[in-house]
C-alpha cells in the first residue's frame, strides 16, 4: 500500500480506473462462466429453493409473535414459537436479578457496551482509557451490588443474564491482559528458571479445557484457602476464566515479541534502557500493533466462552434461557430461546470480527518495515 | 584479563602490552561487585531463586491449608477409592460397563466416549470444513457466499449453545413409532439414530485391517518418494502395492473371518429399535456441534491456506501445462499444507477438549464421569487430578503427533 502512495504522491499519477460491471456481465461471470460453474449455481439455486420457502414458513409466515399463555404455539401448523420471548425476555437477559430493580442492571449494561464502544475509537486510544475502564466497571458492579445512593443490596449469587456475561467478559479481558504479557515476557526470558515456570503454566492451561478450569475454580480452590477465607462463586469462576484467556493471550503475546525485528532489542540496549524501559517503551508498543488481529481472535473467543459458566451453575444468558425455557409451557419452545441467545451472540461477535478486520486492514495500510 | 580476550585472536602482542602483567594484577575494585555478578549471571540465577522459591512457598501453604480443610472434614488424601465399586450407571458405553464396576473402570469408559465422539466428530469436521473452504474459494459466487454464511453464523455464535440447540433439536424429533426414514433401514427419532451395521461385530476385523492398509500404503508412498537414485517401482506396480494393501488386506480378513455379509437392520421393539448400530441423542447433538463449530474453523484455514500459495507458483505450474489436477495435488496443496498443518492441529486439538462440554446436554464422557464421580466420593482433588492428566495426555499426544506430521510436510532444511 505505502509505496503505490508515495508513487501517486511524487508523480500525480491516478489509479486506473476500474470499469464497474455491468449486472448482467457481472452475473454471467460469476455464476455462469463455464458449464461445471452453470451446474453449480443450479444446484445452489434447487437446494434453496427446497429449503428456503420451508424455512421462511417456519420462521416468519406461520411464526406465532404473541401468546402469554403459549396457547397459539399448540396449534397443528404453528411455527416458530417467538411468543417465548416477549414473555420471558426479562429473565433471559437479568437472569434471576429482582424484578423491580432491573433498570439498574440494564443501565451496568449500557454503561459496559458504551465504554466498549468508546474503546473501539482509535483516536481515544490511550493509557488513561485503562483508568476510566476500571472507573466504569467499578460503577457497574456498585449499580448492581447496590448499598450506596439508597440502592437495596443485592448479592452476586442474584446476578445473571447479560449483566453478568459482559461483567465476566470485560473481566477476563482486562484481568487477563496483563497477566498475559508477564507470561509471555517469562516465556521469552532468558532466565531458564522463570522460562520453565511460564512455560509450565502456558502448556498446562491450554492442555486442559475451559470447563475443567472452571470447574477446579468452583469445587477445588475452596480447599485450598485458608480457614474463614472464602471467595465467592463468581469471583471464583472469573479467576479461572481469567487464567484461561491469560495463557492463550500469552501465546499470541509471545508471537508479537519474537516479531519484533532484533535491531529495536539492539537498540534499545545501545542506549543503555533498563529491561523494564525497553519492555514498556520500545517492546510492547510494536508488538501490541503487530497482534492486534489475532488477540481479537482470543477476545471473541472469551466473550463466546462466557457461556461455560451455565456448567457451573451461574446464571449468564444460556444459563438464564435454559431456566426461562425449564417452564412448562414453554418447555418444547427452548430452541427458539437458543435462536434468541445465537442472535444476541452473533450481533456482539460479528460486530467485533468485523471491527478486528478493519482495525486490520488500516494497520497493515501504516506499517513500514 | 580484560587485555587478553581483547588481544586474542587478531592482534599480535607488541612488548608494551607483553609488559604489562610485569606491573602485576590488580585486585578487582570493590565498588565493580554488582557488575561482576551480573556478568557473571548471579542476579539473574538470585531472581530466579526468590521467584521459585516464592511458588514453592504459595503451593506449600495452599497444601497444608488443604490438609487442615480436609481433616477438619475427617477426610484423607488417596487414590484408594479407584477400587471401590462406582455403583452409578452410564447411559451408553462402548465396552461393557454395570452396576458392580469400579470407579477406575468408570474413568476408562469416560475416556473411551470422549475419545468416541472426538474421533467421529473429527472426521465429520475434515470433511465438511475442507469442502466448505474450497467452496469458499469457488468462482461460483452463489456457492461462496452461502459458504461464507456457515462461517460467519457458525463461528460467531458460542459453541454451548449450539450443542444445547441441536440437543433440543435432537429430541424434538417424532418418536420412535414415527420414526424419520431416511434411507431403508435407518432411523432418526428421540431415541436417537439407528443404521444398519455388519452384524455381531463382523465389521471389526476388516475395519481394522482398512486402517492398518492405509499406514501401510502411507508408509510405502513415502518410501516410493524418498531421494534415491536406484530405480522406482514403475507406476502399475505401485498401483498394485497400494490397492492391495487398501482394498486386498481388508477384503482378505472379511474372507478369512468367515465372509459375513449379514446386516443387522434396526427394527421397532416396543418404544424402541433394536439392532444395527445405534447413536444415542446426546451423542448425535454432541457430535454436530462439535464438528460444526470446528468446520467453520477449518473451512477458514483451508482458505487461507490455498490463498497464501503465491499466484506465480500456479502461474508457473500452468506455463509448463500442469492439468488442474496435478496443479492442486504437486503445487498447490504440498505449499498450502505447510501453511494449514499447524493451526488445524490446535483445532483438533480444541474440538477434543471441548468435547467436555458434553456434560451440558448429560453425554457421559471424561468430565461427566469425574463430575458425578466428585459428587459420590466427594474427592474433589483427586478426581480432578485424573481427569486433568487425561485431558493432558490426550492433548499432548495430538500436539506431539501433529508436530510430527508437520515436520515431515516441511521443506526440508528449514
Amino acid at each position: 500500500m505505502a509505496p503505490v502512495a508515495n508513487a501517486s504522491k511524487s508523480s500525480k499519477r491516478l489509479p486506473p480506473a476500474i470499469r464497474r460491471k455491468a449486472l448482467i456481465e457481472r452475473v454471467q461471470t460469476n455464476l455462469f462462466s463455464s458449464v461445471p460453474n452453470t451446474i453449480l449455481t443450479l444446484l445452489c439455486i434447487i437446494a434453496l429453493v427446497l429449503a428456503v420457502p420451508d424455512l421462511l414458513r417456519w420462521v416468519l409466515v406461520n411464526a406465532v409473535w404473541y401468546s402469554p399463555d403459549g396457547s397459539a404455539c399448540r396449534a397443528p401448523d404453528a411455527g416458530a414459537c417467538w411468543a417465548l420471548i416477549p414473555e420471558k425476555y426479562r429473565l433471559i437477559l437479568f437472569g434471576t436479578y429482582p424484578y423491580e430493580e432491573h433498570w439498574r442492571a440494564a443501565l451496568a449494561c449500557i454503561l459496559i457496551i458504551g465504554m466498549t464502544v468508546i474503546c473501539g475509537i482509535r483516536k481515544l486510544w490511550s493509557w488513561q482509557l485503562l483508568i476510566v475502564w476500571l472507573i466504569v466497571i467499578t460503577a457497574a458492579i456498585a449499580l448492581l451490588y447496590g448499598g450506596i445512593l439508597g440502592l437495596s443490596v443485592v448479592g452476586t449469587h442474584m446476578w445473571g443474564g447479560l449483566p453478568l456475561t459482559l461483567l465476566l467478559f470485560v473481566g477476563t479481558v482486562l484481568g487477563g491482559l496483563p497477566l498475559a504479557v508477564l507470561l509471555a515476557l517469562g516465556r521469552v526470558s532468558n532466565l531458564p528458571g522463570i522460562k520453565a515456570v511460564c512455560t509450565g503454566v502456558i502448556e498446562i492451561t491450554r492442555g486442559v479445557p475451559l470447563v475443567t478450569v472452571l470447574f477446579m475454580a468452583a469445587l477445588m480452590l475452596p480447599l485450598f484457602l485458608p480457614d474463614g477465607l472464602t471467595i465467592n462463586k463468581l469471583m471464583r469462576a472469573q479467576i479461572g476464566m481469567i487464567i484461561f484467556f491469560a495463557a492463550y493471550a500469552a501465546e499470541v503475546v509471545r508471537g508479537g515479541l519474537q516479531a519484533i525485528p532484533r535491531g529495536q532489542y539492539e537498540a534499545a540496549d545501545s542506549i543503555n534502557l533498563s529491561y523494564w524501559k525497553r519492555t514498556r517503551m520500545i517492546v510492547l508498543p510494536q508488538a501490541f500493533r503487530i497482534i492486534l488481529p489475532a488477540l481479537m481472535n482470543d477476545v471473541i473467543r472469551a466473550f463466546k466462552n462466557t457461556t461455560f459458566v451455565s456448567i457451573i451453575g451461574l446464571y449468564d444468558i444460556l444459563g438464564a434461557t435454559k431456566a426461562a425455557t425449564n417452564d412448562p409451557i414453554w418447555v418444547r419452545y427452548s430452541a427458539e430461546g437458543y435462536l434468541f441467545v445465537f442472535m444476541l451472540y452473533f450481533a456482539f461477535c460479528y460486530s467485533m470480527s468485523r471491527y478486528s478486520m478493519g482495525i486490520e486492514r488500516s494497520l497493515s495500510a501504516r506499517r513500514n518495515y | 584479563m580484560p587485555d587478553k580476550t581483547l588481544n586474542a585472536g587478531y592482534l599480535p602482542m607488541d612488548d608494551s602490552s607483553a609488559a604489562a602483567p610485569k606491573r602485576g594484577r590488580r585486585p578487582a575494585p570493590r565498588q565493580n561487585l554488582t557488575k561482576r555478578l551480573q556478568i557473571m549471571g548471579l542476579r539473574s540465577v538470585v531472581y530466579q531463586i526468590l521467584v521459585i522459591a516464592a511458588i514453592i512457598a504459595v503451593a506449600v501453604y495452599l497444601f497444608g491449608n488443604m490438609q487442615s480443610t480436609l481433616a477438619s472434614r475427617g477426610m484423607s488424601m488417596g487414590f484408594g477409592f479407584l477400587d471401590d465399586v462406582a455403583g452409578f450407571s452410564i447411559g451408553e458405553s462402548p465396552i461393557p460397563f454395570d452396576a458392580d464396576a469400579t470407579y477406575a473402570y468408570a474413568f476408562g469408559v469416560g475416556i473411551l466416549n470422549a475419545l468416541r465422539v472426538s474421533i467421529v466428530s473429527m472426521v465429520f469436521a475434515t470433511i465438511l470444513g475442507v469442502s466448505l473452504g474450497v467452496a469458499r474459494l469457488s468462482p461460483n459466487l452463489l456457492l461462496a457466499r452461502a459458504a461464507g454464511s456457515y462461517v460467519e453464523v457458525f463461528r460467531n455464535t458460542p459453541q454451548l449453545v449450539q450443542i444445547a440447540f441441536w440437543y433440543t433439536l435432537v429430541t424434538l424429533a417424532p418418536a420412535a413409532r414415527l420414526a424419520i426414514e431416511p434411507f431403508e433401514g435407518a432411523y432418526i427419532s428421540n431415541r436417537g439414530v439407528y443404521i444398519p451395521w455388519p452384524a455381531d461385530g463382523a465389521a471389526i476385523i476388516p475395519v481394522s485391517l482398512f486402517a492398518i492398509g492405509c499406514l501401510g500404503a502411507y508408509a510405502f508412498l513415502r518410501w516410493q518418494n524418498r531421494p534415491t537414485l536406484s530405480p522406482r517401482l514403475p507406476r502399475p506396480a505401485h498401483l498394485a502395492v497400494i490397492f492391495a494393501l487398501i482394498i486386498g488386506l481388508p477384503a482378505l480378513g472379511w474372507i478369512a473371518a468367515g465372509a459375513q455379509t449379514e446386516l443387522s437392520v434396526p427394527e421397532l421393539r416396543g418404544f424402541n429399535f433394536v439392532g444395527g448400530m445405534s447413536m444415542s441423542p446426546e451423542f448425535v447433538a454432541l457430535c454436530l456441534g462439535l464438528s460444526l463449530y470446528i468446520a467453520a474453523f477449518l473451512a477458514e484455514i483451508v482458505r487461507s491456506g490455498v490463498q497464501s500459495v503465491p499466484r506465480g507458483q500456479i502461474e508457473a505450474a500452468q506455463s509448463i501445462g500442469l492439468g488442474k489436477f496435478t496443479l492442486y495435488r504437486r503445487v498447490i496443496l504440498p505449499q498450502a499444507l505447510r501453511v494449514m498443518v499447524p493451526p488445524a492441529a490446535a483445532q483438533y486439538v480444541s474440538l477434543i477438549k471441548n468435547s467436555s462440554l458434553g456434560i451440558a446436554i448429560g453425554y457421559p464422557e471424561l468430565f461427566t464421569i469425574t463430575n458425578t464421580a466428585t459428587t459420590l466420593t466427594g474427592r474433589a482433588i483427586e478426581c480432578t487430578s485424573i481427569m486433568m492428566a487425561a485431558y493432558l495426555l490426550i492433548s499432548f499426544s495430538v500436539a506431539i503427533a501433529m508436530n510430527l506430521y508437520n515436520r515431515t510436510i516441511q521443506i526440508r532444511g528449514h
